[in-house]
């Protein structure tokens, strides 16, 4: 294990400024506006790099040192991290800052990945002084421009004065409602200018904006009716339900009007793995006893979801003799998009679960329980064991033993995710990160770097296949000078696994462009880096070596050499309908 | 209008770059606009848009719903199906030589149109009407040849007492103003300069 350093040139890190107390109507220039605003807002950590038109932000930053700032290595690593922070946080925003043009591009990725799965993030962008927007100036990009389809709401700063006045919209637009991204850009001579610092009062109320949090009490009451009328009824829930937190209220009405409870990707983790009204992942890849559950049930009640295409698959197959669907969502253009409910309900999931649970006669359905056993055993989530290569799942299993129903699982995208997905086992609920919506490889590993950050508290797993994880390792510089305690598991299958499956099964069986034989050797890798790494390709080794990770305390790097054919199962054929789930032959269950 | 069509009404925002949201976010969702026109209301930071879409009732539920989501959207409705006035003005620049003149100055008459200019073979005719009555009227002058044809797009209001107007939840705070490059324009002159450090 090494770590460079540099030469000694004599020189030493200028100390810190001193912490600055900027109060009302002190004069100050932009720079320090932002900042001291970003600290009201509560802000600890930022994830950024500097460049030309952000540096009067990092001049001042060092006297803000209750602001712990993340040097990434490249700005989309600062967006997923911001990413993985926010979704571990809970309710808090993740700040990113990047320059102009490069910088602020190189965010397009990971701000759309936060966006697509209702995240709060403020991205800061430099921008050239405004004499120079609109001239092509060098380092100039039309950030508001380029991201205006995949943010929540943009800022250009114009004048001093707004400064804090946006930065407090900018965290209320991104963390009510539906949270998303609002992307502030701020050109270099305004950071620079000097005004008097003045805190906009509270509470933030914008005119054109006023998100429905609150249920309608006459909906709520219709769809406690419907519920107590059901006799097969089947709850889906979404990573609305664990944004609003509404975990509990979602257990406390499946366990008094006896609703089974399955999730989509996003929502792994709303509901405990194991209890008798536990479903799973339900759609595309989900598991049988889902998608069963679903198709027989008499009423559909989704809570904090899209049902979009990974959900409902072929369309016309979701659920088309439920008499009743029920959908909660705090976003009004998400009902009725893609499945038309018979009660729509615009609200907060915990705040509309917990109304709805109060309302709801207690009941148990016991032949409807015994019918959802019989599916679990008909239908379980299996894989093929002791085939003499190692699969994923043998890894998975062993590292969510060492979770305890605890950790924070960060997964990246391909098979990796769904496998992770598929064997979740958490006993209560728990936060399985990863990119549902925009589906971005390279996410999991630095959006784990910020789960941690975020949570220190907490033991943060990474897995990722060895396609995603060099898309964004470059963060493993910053994991190791932040001493960030991050423990990666690499599956590694030597090609793309998703990719592969999918030529393999429904594009004519044609292998191409997924061979990935070279590729870093991952333990020399965590070397280079300064962090311990090991490799197997052997079950009897595994458990040693996530011991070994789990007991490290900083990052380090599992690399797996799992099956190459190692497939996703269950799946539905590309379009086809939710009856149609294909299922791993061999026997061996969950 | 046209059965095809919806027509949405909003009030947005004053600020520059809203027309630019509102429109992409019609382009996104596939949809394709037949008309559009935009102008400040008598409350100086509001501005009205309306848009008739071509498309059909549930995809205009969708739209009106995701505009909502643009922040500086501050109300809208579909009002397709509304007691409304609608009107739309247009100009044709039509050949008119001697002989022409007293047919074209009935069809004129007709439709309570009027004469914006008279050149030596060409006139200018202004009229206004609902979208349909201003395709009649164009079809009837096309005979005696059309030069030039601008219309202004379809501004519409709901009859009596509807109408869509700021209500007490909306004696909030503008949200703060967006981009506006022409004031940046406009600084660079001033500051006469091309790249400022």
């Amino acid at each position: 294990m090494t770590v460079t350093t540099p030469p000694d040139t004599g020189k030493t890190a200028p100390p810190a400024d001193i912490p600055v107390v900027i109060n009302e109507g002190d004069i100050v220039t932009g720079a320090e506006a932002l900042l001291e605003s970003l600290r009201r807002e509560g802000v600890d950590t930022i994830f950024g790099y500097p460049g030309g038109a952000n540096l009067w932000l990092y001049r001042h930053l060092p006297k803000f040192s209750d602001i712990h700032h993340v040097l990434v290595r490249h700005e989309q690593g600062a967006t997923h991290m911001a990413d993985g922070y926010a979704r571990a946080r809970r309710g808090k925003a993740g700040v990113v800052f990047a320059t102009s043009g490069p910088g602020a591009l190189n965010c397009v990725t990971g701000i759309a990945t936060a966006q697509y799965d209702s995240v709060p993030l403020v991205v800061v962008t430099g921008q050239v002084a405004t004499v120079a927007v609109g001239t092509d100036a060098f380092q100039e990009s039309d950030v508001i421009g380029v991201t205006m389809p995949i943010v929540k709401h943009s800022y250009l700063i114009q004048d001093i004065e707004s400064v804090p006045r946006i930065v407090r919209e900018a965290f209320h637009i991104a963390t009510t409602g539906r949270p998303g991204v609002v992307l502030i850009d701020m050109p270099k001579d305004i950071q620079n200018q000097k005004a008097a610092f003045a805190w906009p009062p509270d509470p933030i109320r914008l005119r054109s904006y006023n998100p429905t949090i609150r249920g309608n009490p006459l909906q709520i009451r219709k769809a406690a009716q419907l519920i107590d009328e059901a006799k097969r009824p089947c709850m889906l829930a979404g990573r609305g339900v664990l944004i609003s937190q509404g975990e509990d209220e979602l257990l406390e009405l499946s366990r008094r009007a006896s609703i089974p409870v399955g999730w989509t990707l996003l929502g792994t983790g709303t509901y405990p793995v194991g209890d008798e009204l536990s479903l799973h992942m339900v759609g595309f890849m989900g598991a049988g006893y889902t998608n069963k559950a679903v198709l027989g049930c008499d009423l559909l009640i989704m809570v904090g979801m899209r049902a979009d295409d990974r959900v409902t698959t072929r369309i016309d197959s979701f659920a088309p003799q439920v008499e009743n669907i029920i959908h909660i969502d705090i976003d009004p253009a998400e009902i009725g998009k893609n499945v038309r409910p018979t009660l729509p309900i615009v609200g907060d999931a915990k705040q509309v679960l917990g109304e709805i649970a109060k309302l709801v006669q207690p009941k148990r359905l016991d032949s409807w329980i015994t019918q959802i056993e019989r599916w679990k055993e008909e239908h379980p989530i299996r894989f093929r064991r002791n085939t003499g290569v190692l699969q994923p799942q043998d890894v998975l299993l062993e590292m969510y033993r060492l979770c305890e129903s605890d950790a924070i699982v960060v997964a990246d995208v391909g098979q990796n995710q769904i496998w992770g997905a598929l064997w979740w086992d958490f006993k209560g609920s728990g936060l399985y990160l990863n990119s549902g919506g925009a589906g971005t490889m390279g996410f999991a590993f630095p959006a784990s770097l910020g789960a941690r950050l975020g949570r220190p508290d907490k033991t943060v797993w990474c897995i990722a296949g060895e396609g995603g994880f060099v898309m964004t390792m470059q963060e493993l510089a910053t994991a190791v000078q932040e001493n960030i305690d991050v423990k990666i598991v690499i599956l590694n299958n030597h090609c793309l696994g998703m990719v592969r499956q999918f030529q393999d099964d429904y594009y004519e069986g044609v292998r191409s462009a997924v061979d990935l034989t070279v590729g870093p050797d991952f333990v020399k890798l965590a070397d280079a880096f300064g962090m311990p790494g090991w490799r197997t390709d052997s079950i009897d080794e595994v458990p040693a070596i996530l011991a070994r990770m789990a007991a490290h305390p900083g990052p380090c790097i599992g690399e797996f050499t799992i099956d190459p054919e190692a497939n996703v199962r269950p799946i539905i054929p590309l379009g086809a309908g939710l009856p149609d789930f294909v299922e791993e032959a061999v026997e061996e269950g969950f | 209008m046209s059965t095809r069509h919806r027509l949405l009404s909003l009030l947005v925002e004053n600020h520059p770059g809203v027309l630019n949201k509102v429109s992409s976010m019609i382009r996104r969702r596939g949809m394709n606009i037949t008309s559009l026109t935009v102008g400040e209301t008598d409350d100086e930071t509001v501005s009205r848009m309306t848009i008739a879409v071509d498309v059909g009732r549930a995809q205009a539920d969708q739209a009106v719903k995701q505009l909502y989501k643009l922040i500086e959207v501050i109300k809208i409705s579909d009002i397709t199906e509304d007691p409304i006035v609608d009107r739309e003005m247009v100009l044709a620049k039509v050949t008119a030589t001697r002989g022409d003149r007293s047919e074209l100055l009935q069809i004129v008459d007709i439709f309570k149109a009027k004469i914006a200019d008279v050149g030596t073979d060409s006139m200018i005719l202004e009229m206004s009407g609902p979208e349909d009555q201003v395709d009649t009227f164009l079809e009837l002058v096309r005979p005696f040849g059309i030069k030039e044809v601008a219309r202004s797009g379809t501004v519409a209001m709901a009859k009596g007492r509807e109408g869509l107007r700021l209500s007490a939840k909306h004696q909030q705070r503008p949200v703060s103003v967006q981009p506006d490059l022409d004031a940046a324009e406009r600084k660079r002159r001033s500051a006469g300069v091309l790249v400022g450090d």
